[in-house]
């Protein structure tokens, strides 16, 4: 493996696409050292590399210093498809997909994982010679977006702005392209950069870190996925720095992940039907429970959740069941009840989950499901998060249910279960032991938990009384939404569609306490960014060590993370949990989110981020048991983070959700 | 001395044992990388001997793991590819069907005749490579008639 100092330099910046950077991965050597002369024959500043991980993290590093990858699909420690989602959400950076394979379902697989173009071995050098359009095509797209982002705003947007991008886009872009290639050291990526006229100042690469994709997807969330446009979207995250341009390219990849989320969602349909299949402690997911009541509960209460259960629950489900879905069968039977607009998770559901799912339930109904099963699997963490009792809490209740940080008063006498379990399961899930004990569970329980808890506004309270509250807190939320009351929302879509109602909903509330959390929240692009990119952050390190199944697990934790820490005001605990959750859970939930078909856009953003990371376990298949592993010892290590105060979650978030670029 | 190189060159092709994909490798080849095609034919045996065991060991496995035999052929037939061993490409394409089909018998016979094909070709390249250098120091890549 040549690995050549990747410089920022190129002398050869008047010969563009002289000296364009390029990052070539292919495990095998022969393939590898042709590609390496092709790519030098054309006079490209080429590196080289064998391993996917190794490319990953030169790629964190020195994001700025490279074009374009090249990658392999067949690898062996890690599936090409997988690398290439991640560098599209982390980087940003066009990917094109190489095999010798040319079965087209494989390149049908690059194109919806975001592959720029896809090449067939033997590659001849001709075609080598034209990969410099995909960059110059990224950065043009990129520009665009932001004009026809300026054309849907009405009278918002001020046209000087959007000539300013149009003079961007245009003017230069060569000159773009050296600034770029010049100037990564200076860029600070923490989140949003320093907005600047675009005209006339160059744009560095905005990092979406957790929190702020958080924001972002409570944000869009709120405004619902149709209506969601950059400068509204912006508005509502309220980020310094944050140009509108970001938005609207960070908007663009959102989208696109929506949709390949919900092509693959159908895929997983039947998987969901095959849920109920292992008994892993994921399905014991606690909030599932939790969502009978809420629906229950329904009610206006939570406008967000309505965006977003449809679409978590769609994507939510497709996810848990690719991991062996073992959480549909936990779920209750209420939360089951999935409601009509989530076809795809109403299904699997309600095969899933051998209760019969009682829409209509009451409130209390939440309380006594299968909680003790999941509970007892999340218990472990002995969060003490507040379980907010939705059941007994009506709309109104659950409303302020959010904005109160003690969740006593929420907490309805529910037998053991208290609806506040969703926070429980929260927490449990947060909390870092709980889920490193159990690999399966992080993957699969995740995000029930937290997100139950994010819809629920509940907040951690003291103690997590039952670990299956946490599931009411998330159906609840999305239900109520929704106006039905499925639990289909609830099942693991539902999860993430209760946080990305939770961050909307939350959104003023956004920024954790804990700015751990936040991190982890974020979602995936959001940690794995900071990981990444912030060296100095302890977990970002611990994510890259885990490499590779960090990556999947990370997507998934931020986007679940994020909404449960809005939720949780007071409890530091929770956002510790949080993490821990999230990160463990992530790598396994995600990937079931992802293969969940989101119905609601919105939702699934939230979860498509996670999806994206998290998609590719599954895909792979290979890597969703790695990610478990890994999930432990992130949790592990997470939990000793908290301790430090620095949440770990980031590291999972793989995903490198690519952010608009600031081109 | 030119010619005969030539000549040999242009039998490799008409007997099959190269393709296009050769005469790509050779372009390649200039001053700054003057024994490129050696090179890399040289890095392609090393790099499938490793690939040829596990074959054969598979091969001997009971039941056989046609995913897995499809699998390391589709590596094979990759490096192949890229070097533009054709006939060895060829046999890695007979085996892929053959796994397609749970044929274990045909795998092994096919496998037979593509070591064959591989061991020939690396002859029939070493000697080629050594008259080359003897001939001159590059050699220009000249397509096959």
């Amino acid at each position: 493996m040549t690995v050549e100092k990747i410089t920022g330099d190129n002398e050869n910046l008047d010969n563009f696409p002289v000296g364009l950077r390029v990052l070539a991965v292919d495990d095998d050597p022969t393939c590898l050292m042709l590609l390496d002369t092709l790519l030098k024959k054309c006079q490209y500043h080429v590196t080289s590399t064998s391993h996917a991980r190794v490319a990953l993290k030169m790629l964190r590093e020195n994001k700025d210093r490279l074009d374009l990858v090249i990658s392999d699909v067949h690898m062996p420690d890690m599936d090409g498809f997988k690398l290439l989602e991640l560098v599209g959400l982390e980087m940003d950076l066009p990917v094109i997909m190489l095999s010798a394979n040319s079965d087209p379902k494989l390149v049908m697989k690059g194109v919806t994982h975001g592959a720029c173009d896809y090449l067939v071995k033997p590659v001849r050098i001709e075609e080598l010679r034209n990969i410099w359009q995909h960059v110059i095509r990224r950065k043009k797209f990129d520009s665009k977006n932001q004009n026809k982002s300026a054309d849907q705003l009405n009278s918002n947007r001020t046209s000087g702005e959007g000539q300013g991008n149009q003079m961007t886009s245009n003017a230069d872009q060569n000159g773009k392209f050296n600034r770029k290639r010049k100037d990564e050291e200076d860029e600070n990526e923490d989140n949003g950069n320093e907005s600047e006229d675009p005209a006339t100042q160059k744009k560095p690469r905005v990092v979406w870190s957790i929190e702020l994709h958080r924001k972002f997807v409570a944000a869009v969330n709120q405004l619902g996925i149709e209506k969601a446009v950059p400068k509204r979207i912006l508005d509502l995250m309220n980020v310094e720095g944050l140009t509108r341009e970001n938005v609207a390219s960070h908007l663009q990849k959102y989208r696109l992940y929506l949709k390949r989320i919900s092509s693959v969602a159908t895929q997983q349909a039947n998987m969901v039907a095959a849920f109920g299949v292992k008994d892993s402690p994921f399905m014991r997911i606690g909030p599932f429970e939790g969502l009978g009541d809420f629906r229950s509960l329904a009610g206006p209460g939570r406008l967000a959740n309505a965006a977003l259960s449809p679409y978590t629950t769609g994507g939510m489900l497709g996810r848990l069941n690719s991991p062996a879905n073992v959480n549909l069968q936990n779920l209750t039977p209420s939360a089951l009840i999935q409601p009509q607009n989530l076809s795809d998770s109403i299904n699997p559901l309600g095969k899933m989950h051998p209760v019969p799912p009682s829409a209509n339930q009451n409130p209390s109904l939440f309380q006594g499901s299968p909680s003790s099963l999941e509970l007892d699997q999340l218990q472990q963490n002995k969060c003490a998060t507040g379980i907010v009792n939705f059941n007994a809490v009506d709309n109104s209740r659950m409303q302020t249910a959010r904005t109160i940080s003690s969740s006593d008063s929420m907490v309805t006498g529910a037998p053991g279960n208290n609806p506040m379990m969703l926070r429980g399961n929260y927490q449990q899930s947060l909390s870092g032991g709980g889920f490193p004990n159990q690999p399966s569970h992080n993957t699969v329980s995740f995000n029930p938990d937290s997100f139950n808890l994010l819809n629920g506004g509940i907040i951690q309270s003291s103690q997590m009384q039952q670990p299956n509250s946490l599931l009411s807190t998330e159906p609840l939320h999305s239900q109520r939404a929704t106006n039905s009351t499925q639990e289909n929302n609830f099942s693991n879509g539902f999860y993430l569609q209760n946080n990305p109602i939770f961050i909307s909903s939350t959104s003023m509330a956004l920024p954790l306490d804990d700015s751990r959390d936040m991190q982890c929240q974020e979602g995936l692009v959001g940690d794995i960014q900071n990981i990444t990119q912030t060296p100095s952050q302890s977990w970002g390190e611990q994510g890259q060590s885990y490499g590779q199944n960090s990556e999947l697990t990370f997507s998934s934790l931020n986007a679940h993370a994020p909404s449960s820490q809005s939720l949780d005001q007071g409890s530091g605990i929770l956002n510790e949990k949080m993490g821990n959750f999230v990160n463990g859970r992530l790598g396994g939930g995600a990937s079931t989110l992802m293969q969940q078909n989101e119905n609601e856009a919105t939702e699934s953003r939230a979860r498509s981020n996670e999806n994206f990371l998290l998609e590719q376990p599954k895909v792979t298949g290979g890597f969703v048991p790695r990610t478990y592993d890994s999930l432990d010892d992130m949790m592990n290590a997470m939990i000793k983070r908290e301790q430090d105060e620095t949440i770990p979650n980031c590291d999972f978030g793989f995903d490198d959700y690519s952010f608009g670029p600031s081109i | 001395m030119d010619r005969q190189l030539a000549n040999m060159k242009q039998s490799l092709f008409n007997k099959g044992y190269l393709d296009e994909q050769f005469v790509q490798l050779e372009e390649l080849q200039d001053d700054a990388n003057p024994n490129f095609v050696e090179e890399v034919v040289t890095l392609y045996y090393r790099d499938s001997t490793r690939l040829v065991q596990n074959i054969e060991q598979a091969l001997e496995k009971t039941p056989l793991d046609f995913a897995r035999l499809d699998s390391y052929m589709h590596q094979f037939k990759s490096k192949s590819t890229s070097i533009g061993a054709k006939r060895v490409k060829i046999e890695c394409t007979k085996f892929r069907e053959h796994c397609k089909g749970a044929n274990g018998e045909g795998c092994k016979k096919t496998f037979q005749q593509l070591k064959k094909e591989y061991a020939t070709l690396k002859k029939k390249l070493e000697f080629y490579f050594q008259f080359a250098r003897q001939v001159g120091p590059v050699n220009k890549a000249s397509r096959p008639n």
